[in-house]
Formats: C-alpha cells, sequence, structure tokens
C-alpha cells in the first residue's frame, strides 16, 4: 500500500538562464492523491512536463515503478503506465469524442498497417472491444450520450471530462491531472473532487493533481508539495501545509505577516 | 480574356457569358448590399439594391466613358473595342450604350432584392436552374461529341441548342425542368431521408449496395456505349489524379503533412515501368509485371522522403517536399542518369499492358484499369481512415504532441503515411506510363503537385468523395473550358479563393464516423465504475 510509485531525485531543467525546476526531490506514494501547488509559473507544469517526457531534465533521476523516465519519449512513457491531462485542454479538436477515446486505447490496440487496410477477422475484434470499451469511458465520465459529439463543440467541462476519459483509456497507474477544475463553477468543482476520489479508490490509479483551488487541494490530497520558484519549499498533510509560513510567504508576498489585517487590494498595489 | 469570355453565347444570340458573368457580378453587389437591410423595412431595401446597381452601373459607365474618350492604353493595356461593346451592351451609340449599362445594373440590382426576399427554398431552386443553363449553356460542344453516337439524346441535344449556345426555348425548358425538380426534391428530402433512416439495417445495407452496383455500371459501361476517344481520354486523366488524388489525402488530408513535392512519386512510378518494360531500355517485362516494382520503388522513396522530414513541420515540410519534387525531376532530366532513363528524351516505346492477348491500347481501354485501381485504392483508404492506423493519423494532424503523448509512435506512423501516399502515386505513374507509351520529364513538373493538392482543397480535405469530386472539377472542368486553357491558373486562383470564403470545407467536406453508440449491446453494469478493469 505505501510502496513509492514515483520518485523525482533532485531534477532540474533549465530554460537558458532560467531554471524552471530546481533540484526537486518528490516521492508519490502508490494509491495517493498528491498535490503540487505553488504560485503561477512555480515550476509545477514543466515538472508534468518532466515526467512525460515532453522536456527532459538536465540533472536528476526519475523513477517510476524502477523505471527511469529520464531520456524517453512520451510514447514509451505512456505505455509505462503514466497518463495525462493538459492546463489548456488538448484534444483532438475535430474528432468526436469517440474517436478521441479511441486513439487514447492505441497502445493497447495491435492492428498494423495491413491489419487496418485488410481488416481481418482479429481485428475487427479488436475494434469491436474497443469501441465498447470507449462507451463505457465515456459513459463513465457522465458524457454517454455525447460520443459523436466533435471534441471541440463540447462544453468546457465536458471536455475536461473527455480529457480524463482519454487518459484513463491508456489504463494508467498514475494520473497526472494539470489543473483540472481550472474554470468549473463551485457546484462543477465539487462534483470533480468527488469523481477523483472515486478514481482512485475504485481503480486504484494514483492521482498526482496540481491544482490552484485550495478547496479541492486541501479536500482530496493526502500530501501536498508546494514549489516556489522551481524549488519544493514544503511537503506534508494538508493541516501541514496550511500553517507552514514559508507557504504563506509564497502565496503572500514577503512580510505579509505585517499586512494582515489589511485591504487585499492595497497589499496587491503595494507589492 | 474578354473576348474569349464574349465568344461563347449562353442562350445564342440573346445574352453572352460575358455578359453574364457581368450581370452576375452586379447582382451580387445588390444581394450583398441587401443583406442586413431587413430591419429597415422592404423599401428601404429595395432602395439600397437599386443604389448598388445604380453605383456599379455609374462606375462602370465612368470607366467606359474614360477608356473611350481618353486615350488610356498605356494604362489599360488589355482595353480592347470588344470590351467596351461588352459593358455597352452591344450598342453601336456610346450615350444610349452607357444608359443601357447604368439602366440594367439598376434592374439587376432590384432583382438582387427580390431574390434576398424570395423564400430560401426557390431562390436555392432558382440559383441552381439559373447555374444549369448556364454550364449546359457552355457544354455544348461537349455534350454533342460526348453523344454523338447515341441516337436519342443527340436528337435531343440538337433540339435544344442553336449555333452558338442554347435556343430560347432550351433554356428556358432546361430552366423550368431543373427548377421544379429542385424545388419539390427541396420539399420530398427530408421525407425520403427519414424514410431511409426509418429502414432496418438490412434495408439500408440492400439500398447502399444496389447504389454502389448502379454506380458501378454506370461507369463500367457508360464509357463503352459513348464508344468515344476524347471522352475516354479526359476520363482516363481525372482517373489518374484521382488515384493520386486519394494518395496525396493519406498524407495531406489524414496525417496533415503538408507535401508539395507529390508528383515524384508518380514519376517514379512511370519511369520504373519505363524502364523495365520498354525494349528500348532494355526492359523486358510486361506491364503486370513491372507495377508491383513501380509501387515497391515508389513506397522506398516514399521512406527516403519520410526520413529527413520526420522532424519538420508545417511550412518548412511544404519547402523540404517541394524540394524533393524537383530533386527527382532533375535527376531524370540529368545527363548523368541518361544511358537509362534518357534524359530530356525520355522514355519511348513502352509496351501496352495485355491480358490473354487482350491489348488495353486505346484511352477506354486504359480506362478501365484506372477504374479498377481506383475502386482498389478507395476501398483501402476508407478502411485506412476507420482504423487503429487513420486514428493515430488524424491525432498527429490535430495535435503531434499530445498524439505521441498517447502513445503514438510518430517515426513509423509519419513514415507510413508517406509510404502509402506514394504507393497510390506509384501506381497511377505506372498507368500513365504505359497509357501514353512515352514519358518525358517535362510530365512531371510542379504544377502536378499543386494540381492534386488543388483538388484536395476544391473536394475537401481528408474527404475520399472530395477527392473524386475535386478531381472532376480540377481536371474534367478545363477539358469544358478548352478555350480559356490560357486563364486555368486565373480561374484556378478565383475558385480556390471564393472556396476558401464560402465553404473553407471543401465541396464534399470529410464526414466524420458516426458509430451506433452500442449502448443496446454493452452488457449490463453493475455500477458504472466497475466496468473500467483496473490495473
Amino acid at each position: 500500500m505505501t510502496n513509492t510509485i514515483l520518485s523525482a531525485n533532485k531534477v532540474t531543467k533549465r530554460f537558458g538562464g532560467l531554471t524552471a525546476v530546481n533540484s526537486v526531490n518528490i516521492e508519490v506514494k502508490e494509491n495517493s492523491i498528491h498535490s503540487v501547488i505553488g504560485p503561477n509559473g512555480a515550476g509545477k507544469t514543466t515538472f508534468f512536463n518532466c515526467l512525460t517526457g515532453f522536456y527532459k531534465p538536465e540533472e536528476g533521476e526519475l523513477l517510476f515503478n524502477g523505471h527511469s523516465l529520464v531520456g524517453l519519449r512520451s510514447d514509451q512513457i505512456i505505455v509505462l503506465g503514466i497518463a495525462r491531462t493538459y492546463q489548456n485542454i488538448r484534444l483532438f479538436a475535430n474528432l468526436t469524442a469517440l474517436d478521441n477515446v479511441l486513439i487514447g486505447q492505441h497502445i493497447h490496440l495491435k492492428a498494423g498497417w495491413l491489419g487496418s487496410a485488410l481488416r481481418f477477422p482479429g481485428i475487427v475484434r479488436e475494434e469491436k472491444t474497443a469501441l465498447l470499451e470507449a462507451n463505457r469511458l465515456l459513459k463513465f465520465v457522465g458524457l454517454g450520450n455525447k460520443g459523436n459529439h466533435i471534441a471541440k463543440n463540447l462544453s468546457y467541462g465536458d471536455q475536461r471530462r473527455l480529457e480524463i476519459a482519454r487518459a484513463l483509456a491508456s489504463k494508467p497507474k498514475l494520473l497526472l491531472l494539470d489543473e483540472p477544475t481550472a474554470g468549473m463553477n463551485p457546484h462543477e468543482t465539487e462534483e470533480a473532487t468527488i469523481f477523483f476520489r472515486n478514481l482512485r479508490d475504485e481503480l486504484n490509479i494514483t492521482i498526482v493533481l496540481i491544482e490552484h483551488d485550495m478547496r479541492v487541494v486541501m479536500g482530496i490530497s493526502e500530501i501536498i508539495s508546494v514549489l516556489d520558484y522551481g524549488q519544493k519549499i514544503a511537503e506534508g498533510t494538508p493541516k501541514e501545509i496550511q500553517n507552514n509560513a514559508q507557504v504563506i510567504e509564497a502565496y503572500l508576498g514577503r512580510g505579509s505577516a505585517g499586512n494582515i489585517g489589511k485591504d487585499p487590494a492595497v497589499v496587491a498595489k503595494e507589492a | 480574356m474578354v473576348e474569349t469570355f464574349d465568344k461563347r453565347d449562353v442562350i445564342s444570340e440573346v445574352i453572352s457569358l460575358g455578359a453574364t458573368v457581368l450581370l452576375l457580378t452586379v447582382l451580387s453587389t445588390a444581394y450583398l448590399a441587401t443583406r442586413g437591410q431587413d430591419k429597415n423595412g422592404v423599401a428601404w431595401m429595395f432602395a439600397g439594391s437599386a443604389l448598388a446597381g445604380l453605383l456599379s452601373g455609374i462606375v462602370l459607365a465612368l470607366f467606359v466613358l474614360t477608356t473611350t474618350l481618353i486615350d488610356m492604353r498605356g494604362v489599360f493595356i488589355n482595353v480592347k473595342p470588344s470590351l467596351i461593346s461588352l459593358l455597352t451592351l452591344k450598342q453601336e451609340n456610346l450615350t444610349l450604350g452607357i444608359v443601357y449599362l447604368i439602366g440594367t445594373s439598376t434592374v439587376t440590382g432590384l432583382v438582387g432584392a427580390v431574390l434576398y426576399r424570395t423564400p430560401g427554398r426557390v431562390r436555392q431552386a432558382l440559383l441552381i436552374a439559373f447555374l444549369c443553363v448556364l454550364t449546359l449553356g457552355v457544354m455544348q460542344e461537349l455534350l454533342r461529341v460526348t453523344f454523338s453516337n447515341i441516337g436519342f439524346l443527340a436528337q435531343l441535344i440538337k433540339s435544344l441548342y442553336e449555333k452558338n449556345g442554347l435556343s430560347v426555348i432550351g433554356a428556358a425548358g432546361i430552366f423550368i425542368v431543373t427548377f421544379t425538380l429542385t424545388l419539390v426534391w427541396s420539399f420530398a428530402q427530408s421525407p425520403v431521408q427519414a424514410r431511409i433512416a426509418g429502414l432496418s439495417s438490412r434495408g439500408q445495407f440492400i439500398l447502399k449496395s444496389s447504389v454502389f452496383l448502379l454506380l458501378f455500371a454506370a461507369l463500367f459501361f457508360i464509357p463503352k456505349a459513348l464508344d468515344n476517344i476524347y471522352i475516354g481520354e479526359v476520363l482516363a486523366n481525372v482517373g489518374l489524379f484521382i488515384l493520386m488524388g486519394l494518395g496525396l489525402n493519406i498524407v495531406v488530408g489524414f496525417a496533415g503533412l503538408l507535401d508539395l513535392g507529390y508528383v515524384a512519386f508518380f514519376a517514379i512510378g512511370a519511369y520504373t515501368v519505363g524502364v523495365l518494360t520498354s525494349p528500348e531500355r532494355g526492359g523486358t517485362l510486361n506491364f503486370w509485371e513491372a507495377l508491383p516494382f513501380a509501387i515497391a520503388i515508389a513506397v522506398l522513396f516514399g521512406f527516403i522522403l519520410g526520413i529527413p522530414v520526420l522532424k519538420i513541420r508545417g511550412d518548412y515540410l511544404a519547402i523540404v517536399t517541394m524540394g524533393f519534387g524537383e530533386i527527382i525531376r532533375i535527376l531524370v532530366l540529368s545527363d548523368f542518369l541518361r544511358p537509362w532513363l534518357g534524359g530530356a528524351g525520355g522514355i519511348v516505346g513502352i509496351p501496352k499492358a495485355e491480358i490473354l492477348g487482350f491489348q488495353f491500347a486505346g484511352p477506354i481501354e486504359i480506362y478501365y484499369i484506372i477504374l479498377i485501381g481506383i475502386f482498389i485504392v478507395v476501398f483501402l483508404a476508407i478502411r485506412l481512415k476507420d482504423s487503429r492506423l487513420g486514428r493515430a493519423w488524424m491525432a498527429i494532424r490535430e495535435d503531434e504532441d499530445v498524439a505521441q503523448a498517447m502513445g503514438i509512435n510518430l517515426v513509423w506512423t509519419k513514415l507510413i503515411a508517406f509510404a502509402i501516399g506514394a504507393s497510390f502515386a506509384g501506381i497511377s505513374g505506372a498507368i500513365f506510363a504505359t497509357k501514353l507509351s512515352t514519358i518525358y520529364p517535362q510530365s512531371f513538373k510542379f504544377d502536378v503537385s499543386i494540381n492534386v493538392l488543388a483538388l484536395l482543397i476544391l473536394g475537401g480535405m481528408g474527404s475520399i468523395p472530395g477527392v473524386i469530386i475535386g478531381a472532376l472539377m480540377v481536371v474534367g472542368l478545363p477539358e469544358l473550358f478548352r478555350e480559356f486553357e490560357d486563364f486555368r491558373f486565373l480561374v484556378y486562383g478565383a475558385a480556390l479563393v471564393v472556396m476558401m470564403q464560402l465553404r473553407p470545407e471543401g465541396l464534399w467536406p470529410e464526414t466524420l464516423h458516426m458509430r451506433e453508440l452500442h449502448h443496446e449491446h454493452a452488457p449490463p453494469e453493475p455500477a458504472s465504475t466497475d466496468s473500467i478493469p483496473a490495473n
């Protein structure tokens, strides 16, 4: 239960002179919900991009179930069982919802070019199962009747759901969610929170979550890691993080202790 | 140019093509001016459109006045008396002509407003009827040649046309018939579609396959019945472009890899057959033996082109592939390869294809080879599109990075797109070689690539029926307007601009595959979440 599924060891990613992720150590326990928070530009998404092979970290080590992730391409990493969603939704916008989920199953299907062209009986069966599975996933995320909708025509919330369905289609062990509730109203956010917990409880998927909505973060995370300027400044349970002076400073600015009680707008202006 | 437009009459002795184009311009201006004027009342609308017509007339009149009264030949080189004659509606007297011009424009403007006020169905029917008259008006020669061997059709055509264009009665007849048919269909369309949708899946299958069989029979027997070398030639050319279009559709339409050097694979197919079969080049194989080699070598070159461009995207990809197309053409032209490929002299004496002593010599016989080729290739393209590979291509087209993150191997998936696309062009090139018996580097210039791309854009990127429509438009249609040959690219340009404005998705856009959602087939689920296998 408490095996480490993912461990980042002194991971560093630089862009020119900017060190976006600076020697970050994070350990994610299997079957946990682990949040990564921090102010804008703290390096959270860059960290995700290092995990999924979009970027190659300059230094450090990334181990997932004993496999090193550094230097692998993103199409090799998903085979190991890491799937993700994106901060700014990146669906295959002109394809149907169903096709999006079918593409998510790519690594579990076998048809090659010849099989695709000639459609052997085995391939026909495979496609049939894939279609059933895709419909099941759509229903699971609450898009059961929207399979034939073009992805870009779906509502914002539905697009977020579809992205999750597409990620789930690859049967991941670890799911990285990048600001999944951004742009949702409080009601939708609450639903999403329950949904994430269900994912973990019922499918045994470990979840790493980047999120700005503190109600979500504090509500479902077991562990929270806080990044600021690319460095991990704190880690702990929600309660510990809420009372951590460094975290408060990172979010509200230095000397914010003196500002307590002042009008926030005035504080922002002064900063 | 104006002269060429004016030489043809849409309705003999009544209205020329040039005048039609002129009036159409005024009409659409007025129509556009009317649009959005609804809120100000009908009177305003008519006034607005009349004003638009009047203004267009005045501008043209001013143009006529300045060019006739002052010598402007230095500025407007192409202003010839025939243009002035067209603009003044063939009046000898300049003043009278200008009055006519302004008057006609104003009236046309009013017609625009009337058209805007007519109900949508009627307007659509009017437009279609008008377009039919227009196209048939300029197709006299082609129709006469095409149906000269079929008695009753030849008679019918004779009765519809006069010396130079449709007869008045013919035009009226065509207009009324098409108008009525379109109108009736616009009412019947949805009930008929509903009825089709209501059929059982077996019924639908029977309907679909009978339509398919009818189409096949038509494609198979009509050219034979026409027995016309000219038509056979045109159809064969269209067919070769359909084959190429289907191949490029996989590369550009499905996978989104813009390839401007596609002609290279066509050339490779043609030259492979040439070298292997022409006795002049020491070739000993027959066409059917050489065909697999043509395909294989095209595929090989597809891979070779694919490897260096794997990391290149978008505009850069277009430039690099364009370079590849030119390299192949220049290699073929070069002295270095002359002993094998014949340089500028090309390869001559390529034998005709033969099956059991039957020679595919004439264009109509070649047409049958092409037809079979198209059926096979369409079949493959449809299947590929709706498969794991096709989905991977489309994922790459939509978002390359995310596609890779979903586990799609970009290298292999792109290479296979290039290779399959190349193989279709290879088949087309092979048939091209045996059709002409002679191939020159001149046949494989850059404009072939552009034509294939243009037909894809016109037909609709990624759409298989679109390729066929596009090929008919790009390769077939210019045959109708032989005297406009010089302005082909002008018309292309105009057509593409208009298309991009009005119908950016193409004439027959790609339809996404809509599936039954299979709810009824899914096994009953105790709890929705249990259905997903956990790891």
